[in-house]
Order: C-alpha cells, then structure tokens, then sequence
C-alpha cells in the first residue's frame, strides 16, 4: 500500500482554520473582559472637596494618625468619621473649635465634664483617644477636609455589588464559551470523521468502476502475523520477559507510591490563601506557625492570631476580589465572614459575642506515628528555610504537600546537608572530633549521626 | 480487533493502576494505618474526653504556661500606666544575646506592620491593608520598655496581643529591641 500523507488536504485545512478562528476568539473576549475592567476601575475618580483644608495632606495624616481606630464609613475602636465636623454641627451643635480641642487633649475634655466627650467616651467602651498634641490647626483643618470630601467609598458596597454581578457574569461567560469551544470542537471532529468516510467510499466505488481490485482480497493466502510471531520462539521469550520486566517495573512504581501523599490537597473549613498571605503580603510563615520556633510540632494558628490582622482588614481589595472569583472561585469576603462566625467577631459592633465555633482544619502533612520529627531543631537549630521542605508555599493558592516525606527523601537531605555549627557551642566539642574522624572541614547531618535509626525511629 | 488496541489496552490499565491514587483531596491508602495512626494523643488530634473532642484548647484558669509569667497589671489605662515605669528583668550583662534575639523575632511579627526601623512603615502599612500604625519616637505616646511589654501582652486599639506567640522572655526581648529601634530613630 501506498502512504498518502496528504489524503484529504481540503477538509483538514478547513479544519485548521476553525480551530484557528476558535482559539482566537476566545483572546478576544477575554480582551473584552479586562477593557471593561479596566474602564470600570479608572471610572472611580475622587471628587474634590469644598472645605478650606488640603484633602490630599489630610488622607496621609489621617492614615498615618487616625485610621488605626477610625474609618471613615466604619466603625472600629472610634466612631466613623465621615462627614465629621457637619455631624457633630448639626447634631450637637458643636463647631471645628470643639474638634480641635478634643483631638489635641481628648482625655482633659472627658475630666472636665464636656456631655458629648463623655458621652463617645462612654458609647465605646471608654477606650481613650490618644491626646494628639502634636497636630496643629492646619494639620486638623486638612484631616477634617478629608473628612468631609464626598468619600469615595459607597466604592466598597457599589464595587461589591457590580463587581459580583460582573465576575458572576464573567464566570458563567467563560464557562458558556468553554461549552461552545468544546462543542466546535466535537462538531469539526465529527465533519471530518464524517468526509472522510464519504471520500473513502467514493474512492471505492471508484476502483471497483475502474476495475481495481482491492489488496486485502487478493493477499487472502498469507500466513496470519500471529502465527509467524508464535513460530519465532526467540521473539516471544524476548518479548515475554519485555512484558515482564515492563509490568513488573509498573508494580514496583505502584507499590512504592501507596502511603506517600505527595500532592496531597484537602479542601479547608476556610479557603485561605497562602499566595496572599505568605507571597503578596509577605508575612513570616513563624508569624502565624509561631510554635515551628519551639515545639515538636508546627502549630496551626490559634484564630486570634488571624484576628491581629482581620480586626481591620474586613474585606480584601476590590482587585484581590475580582482575581478570587475569576481565577479560583472564591469570595474572600465570605472567606473572612467565616473567620468572624468562628472567632465570634461582631463586626458590625467591633465586639467579640463569646459565641465560638471551632475551625476543623485539616492537617496535610502526616508522618507516620514509627518516625520522629521535630521542627524546632530544623528551623531554630540548624536555620532551614520552611520552603525547603514545604515547597514555594507562598506561590500557593491551596496548600498541599510539597515533598514526599518518605524516609528516602529525609535520608537524602541529611546526606548533603551540612550541619549548622557556627554559634552553636553544643556541636563544638563533638564537631571538632567528629571532623578530625572523618578528615573533612563541615560535618554533614549524616555524619553527625542523623542517618542512625534510632535518631527518628524509637 | 488489532495489536494496536491490545496494547494501548494494556498500556491504559497499566497507567489506571499507576495513578490510582487520582483523588488529591483525599488521602492515599496506607499499607498497615495501624503503624501509621498514633496510638497516643498527638497535637492537634481529637479526643472523645474533651469538650467537642478538641485537644488544642486554651490552659484551664488559674494555672500557667510553660514558659510564661503570670503578667502583674490589667488591661487598662491605669495598668498601662503603672507598666510604664516597669523594668526589663533580663540579664542586662547578656543584652547583646537578648537583642539578637529580639531583633528576629521583631522582624517576625512586628515588622510586618511596625516596619524594619519601627518607623510605622512595614509591607501591610505600604501595601495600605493596614493604616495608623505609629513610630515608636512618636513623642506623645512615650514608649518605655514596659509601655512596649504591656502592649505586647494585651496589644492596644486594633493591634492584637502577641501572648500566645512569644513567651514572656521572649515578649522582653523584644520590647528591649524596641527600645533600641527607638533610640535610633529619636537620635
């Protein structure tokens, strides 16, 4: 038989081209998507401010000054402060002077019985405003004319709102033109399966109108392939033991994976973003597994250590948000909604209710109960990084296991890595021997002991 | 039916039994879990004794941690007050160890907020996650080892307390160092 590369150069091209076509399109509206983006972000512009102050020199002294307590539309330790200076002029009838003296000795004013000073004082909590003696008039003037500049931050509840609609709208659109690629797709395969039985059969009627007789009908006579291999006693014990060795290779590679859960990514109580925290924000991961420092184990976060944060950072930026819900899925609004449910946090109020619901993480890296490992004396002792062993964690968006942890990979680790041994005077004396046995300037942990059982299993 | 089917037969079994373990979200078999499963309680694990059988729970009343003091003043103004005049109880003659010491566990869990220099200007304050964190040579605050120390210990407005992840020496250490990123910044 002839080898035809080419059989049927029209209907392949024309396959090319839709599939070309298909994948462009989809380029195409995700351009769509990202210029929408990009017009609803720079549509927020902040309006100037009518008041006599610098709004501008006012943001940065009241986030450098106030925003630890306040908010401009929230509650935190101190009232909202929005609109300020005309609430308290319209509500209590007290003008900027008031506020000057209040903010530069807030504590003077609630001894000398001013009503509203003890009044706030006393609607939260009497928690006592730091005395801002250090801030001028002029300084007050620009923080009151940030204030009072029309926020721009019915952002957060509008940005929400469009951007859910949006990004749900995005979503389902994505996944609509996913099914529409899936199902050209499927159409194109079936066209060409389709044409290339009609030109099959038209190339047959086609021999049989010029006479050609087909090769399958006149080979008839030969030895069936099957026999001759059975006849070839060298070519089935060779491929008998191939079959063999192949299979047995597979068994192997099948019977070492069981119990290694490399890989291994449960799904949380809470979808927290190791990417986010560890990668954007860069916090120490001791920050929040504080115990590696000292203990056997690597503690999982008690929730008042996510509270340090998520006291004030109630919701993420609009941008996080929108990347959460295209990319994975995932509200992290709603995320830091179910940290407050768990930890009992009225944001609403700024209280804790009391009313706690335990989080049921799930542990991911399990050594089995025979081997022995304790962090404190990698991370404190010897001063590895967590992401030698834990992989790029704060690439993670869900965490899950790294490294294989089987006992080959801990023996291999110890074998090229050498021990820590400056600053450390336990190690001097039995360093000093030790190198002086094995002749070499840096111990590795292997020749320190650590590949003797009894060090991990006991 | 054609050699070739046979083989990628074969060949699709094979890679079937390969990776059974296709289900990431849940764990793999384990030859004997018996020798796996910790016959004694380990960290974290559920116990059926304890209130909703969680074993990580916070110490009972009136007793104390390994590793922490019982802190003298309350949670108020007028604690803070009197903690102001406190003084550090490390061995001043080790304070270049106890600064080391400090200065890691600053970069750990003050920095991200407070800054490298305690200038108020960490990654969360630039990245505007988090506002109003002061300097400690802010004049009108008047930060003292034990102003520093009470503020760990129980934290102050939006700031949390820092208790439960440094021990009382350690929690020292830091206010030490504290005090040194101040002196530098006031200088």
């Amino acid at each position: 038989m002839k080898k035809v590369p080419y059989r049927h150069p029209i209907s392949k091209i024309l396959g090319v081209t839709v599939l070309f076509f298909l994948l462009l399109s989809t380029s195409i509206f995700a351009q769509e998507d990202a210029s929408a983006e990009a017009d609803s972000g720079s549509g927020q512009t902040e309006a100037a401010a009518e008041t006599d102050g610098d709004p501008a020199a006012g943001k940065a002294l009241f986030n450098q000054n106030c925003a630890a307590c306040h908010a401009l539309n929230r509650k935190m330790t101190g009232p909202a402060l929005a609109n300020v200076e005309s609430r308290l002029a319209e509500d209590e009838g007290l003008d900027r002077e008031w506020l000057y003296r209040w903010i530069k000795n807030s504590p003077g004013m609630i001894s000398s019985g001013d009503a509203y000073a003890n009044k706030v004082y006393n609607e939260f909590n009497q928690a006592a405003m730091t005395a801002f003696p250090t801030l001028s008039n002029a300084d007050i003037d620009n923080i009151l004319a940030y204030t009072a500049a029309p926020p721009s931050t019915p952002k957060p509840d509008e940005a929400s709102a469009t951007g859910g609609g949006q990004s749900a709208g995005g979503g389902s659109g994505s996944g609509v033109s996913n099914e529409l690629i899936l199902g050209a797709l499927v159409l194109v395969f079936g066209l060409l399966v389709v044409m290339l039985i009609l030109v099959n059969r038209t190339l047959r009627r086609i021999a049989e109108a010029n006479g050609v007789v087909l090769e399958k009908e006149v080979g008839e006579k030969r030895k069936p392939l099957w026999k001759a291999f059975v006849d070839n006693q060298f070519l089935v014990l060779v491929s008998v033991i191939f079959l063999l060795l192949g299979s047995a290779y597979f068994a192997y590679g099948w019977m070492m994976q069981v119990g290694v859960d490399q890989g291994y990514e449960p799904i949380q109580p809470i979808h927290y973003s190791h990417r986010i925290h560890a990668g954007d924000n860069k916090i120490e991961c001791k920050y929040c597994h504080s115990s590696a420092r000292v203990s056997k184990t690597s503690g999982i976060p008690s929730l008042n250590v996510c509270m340090n944060c998520h006291k004030s950072i109630y919701q993420v930026s609009d941008e996080t948000l929108a990347e959460g819900k295209q990319e994975y899925g995932v509200d992290y609004n709603q995320e830091i909604k179910k940290l407050y449910a768990a930890v009992g946090w009225d944001d609403q109020n700024q209280k804790y209710t009391g009313d706690t619901k335990p989080v049921e993480w799930v542990r991911i890296h399990n050594l089995p109960d025979f081997a022995y490992f304790n962090h404190s004396q990698h991370v404190s002792v010897a001063g590895i990084q967590c992401q030698e062993c834990h992989g790029p964690v704060e690439e993670m968006e869900i965490m899950s296991q790294y490294s294989p942890l089987t006992m080959g990979w801990c023996i291999n680790c110890h074998r090229e890595t050498n021990v820590k041994v400056e600053g450390n005077e336990y190690y001097e004396k039995i360093h000093e021997e030790l190198s002086k046995k094995y002749g070499v300037e840096q111990l590795t942990a292997a020749q320190m002991g650590g590949l003797e059982c009894g060090k991990c299993h006991y | 039916m054609n050699s070739f089917s046979k083989i990628s037969i074969v060949f699709a079994s094979m890679f079937l039994l390969v990776s059974c373990w296709g289900d990431k979200q849940e764990p793999n078999y384990q030859y004997m879990p018996n020798m796996y499963e910790a016959a004694g309680y380990e960290a974290y694990s559920e116990v059926d004794f304890l209130p909703n059988g969680q074993e990580a729970m916070v110490p009972p009343d009136h007793t104390v941690p390994r590793g922490w003091l019982p802190y003298p003043y309350e949670n108020t103004i007028e604690g803070k007050e009197m903690a102001r005049v406190m003084k550090s109880p490390l061995d001043s003659l080790n304070s270049e160890k106890n600064l080391a010491e400090g200065a890691q566990l600053y970069t750990i869990y003050c920095a991200i907020c407070h800054g490298d220099k305690g200038d108020g200007q960490g990654t969360l304050v630039k990245r505007e996650k988090i506002l109003g964190v002061p300097s400690y040579a802010d004049a009108a605050r008047n930060v003292t080892v034990g102003t520093a120390m009470h503020t760990i210990q129980y934290g102050l407005n939006s700031m949390g307390s820092y208790a439960s992840q440094m021990n009382t020496e350690e929690m020292w250490q830091v206010s030490e160092y504290v005090m040194t990123l101040k002196q530098d910044l006031t200088k």
